[in-house]
C-alpha cells in the first residue's frame, strides 16, 4: 500500500516528506515503546505512535521505517520535524485514536510485524 | 579501506544527553551505507549500536561507542562509566529494567535493549563492574 493511500485512509495531514508518499508500506506497527519497535519492526514498516519526541525519529532512522503517523492529533515540536526532514522520514498526523488508526490501516491490507508473521 | 585496519569511528557519549542520543549510530549507519554493506545487515548494526548508545545515555555518567568496520564484519565497543549491572543474567531477560519512569515515558526502558542487541549480533559479550561501569563488545558479520 502506498503512503498516499495510508494518508487517505487515516484522513491524516502531511507534516513533512510529501515527496515520499508514492513509497510502499508493507507492514505497520502501533507502539509507544520504541524498544518494542526496534525489536519487532521490519524495513519499510509504518509506525503509528502517540509519542512525539526526538527518539521516535531516531528509531525510525535506525530501523529504516517507512513513515510515522502521530495519532490523537498530537503534533511534534519544530526540532523533531526538522530532524525528520533532515533524515528523510515522512511524518503525518491523524485525529484518530491509536486503536482506530491501527484498525483502519490493518483493514486496508497492511500486515502487522509480529514475530509469528515471519512464517506467514 | 585498509582491510586489516578497517574504518575506525569513535564517539563520546554523555549521560542524560537525550538530544544527541542516537547521533553516533546514525553516523555509523551512513558510513556502512557508503561502503555498500547490505541494508538488512546495516539495520542490525544500527539497532545494536542505538540500543547500546541509549543504555549509556539512560544509565551511565559518560561513555563511548567505537565502531571498527572491516570488509567482512563490524565490531562495536560500547563502554561506560556508570553504576554497572549487578546481575547480568537478569538484565538479559526481556522485560527486566531498572530505568526510571521518565525514561519509560520517552519510549525506552522496557527491558528490551540488551536482549535485542544479543538478538541482532553474531557475537555478543558484556562485562560489568558494579560502581565502575559496563563494557559491551558486539560483532556483526557482513555475510
Amino acid at each position: 500500500m502506498k503512503l498516499a493511500e495510508v494518508q487517505k485512509v487515516l484522513q491524516s495531514e502531511i507534516i513533512c516528506g510529501s515527496e515520499y508518499f508514492e513509497n510502499e508500506v508493507v507492514t505497520a506497527c502501533g507502539a509507544d515503546l520504541m524498544s518494542d519497535v526496534l525489536v519487532f519492526s521490519k524495513e519499510r514498516t509504518l509506525l503509528l505512535t502517540g509519542l512525539t519526541n526526538i527518539q521516535v525519529i531516531r528509531t525510525a532512522e535506525v530501523g529504516d521505517l517507512a513513515a510515522i503517523v502521530f495519532v490523537r492529533g498530537k503534533r511534534p515540536g519544530v526540532e523533531v520535524i526538522q530532524m525528520a526532514r533532515l533524515k528523510g522520514i515522512p511524518l503525518m498526523v491523524t485525529e484518530l485514536s491509536m486503536y482506530e488508526a491501527c484498525g483502519l490501516v490493518y483493514s486496508s491490507g497492511v500486515k502487522g510485524c509480529s514475530r509469528q508473521g515471519d512464517d506467514q | 579501506m585498509n582491510p586489516a585496519q578497517g574504518i575506525n569511528l569513535d564517539f563520546p557519549l554523555k549521560g542524560a544527553d537525550f538530544e544527541t542520543a542516537g547521533e553516533a549510530s546514525s553516523k555509523i549507519k551512513r558510513v556502512l551505507q557508503q561502503i555498500g554493506v547490505p541494508s538488512d545487515i546495516i539495520r542490525r548494526i544500527a539497532i545494536s549500536s542505538y540500543e547500546a548508545e541509549m543504555n549509556v545515555i539512560i544509565h551511565a555518567y559518560r561513555g563511548s561507542v567505537r565502531a571498527d568496520i572491516f570488509p567482512d564484519r563490524t565490531e562495536l565497543r560500547v563502554e561506560d562509566e556508570g553504576p554497572g549491572i549487578a546481575d547480568i543474567d537478569l538484565a538479559m531477560q526481556e522485560g527486566y529494567s531498572t530505568a526510571p519512569d521518565h525514561i519509560r515515558e520517552m519510549g525506552f526502558g522496557a527491558g528490551m535493549g540488551l536482549p535485542n542487541i544479543a538478538r541482532c549480533s553474531d557475537e555478543f559479550d558484556i562485562q560489568s563492574v558494579v560502581g565502575e561501569g559496563t563494557k559491551i563488545h558486539i560483532v556483526i558479520r557482513h555475510k
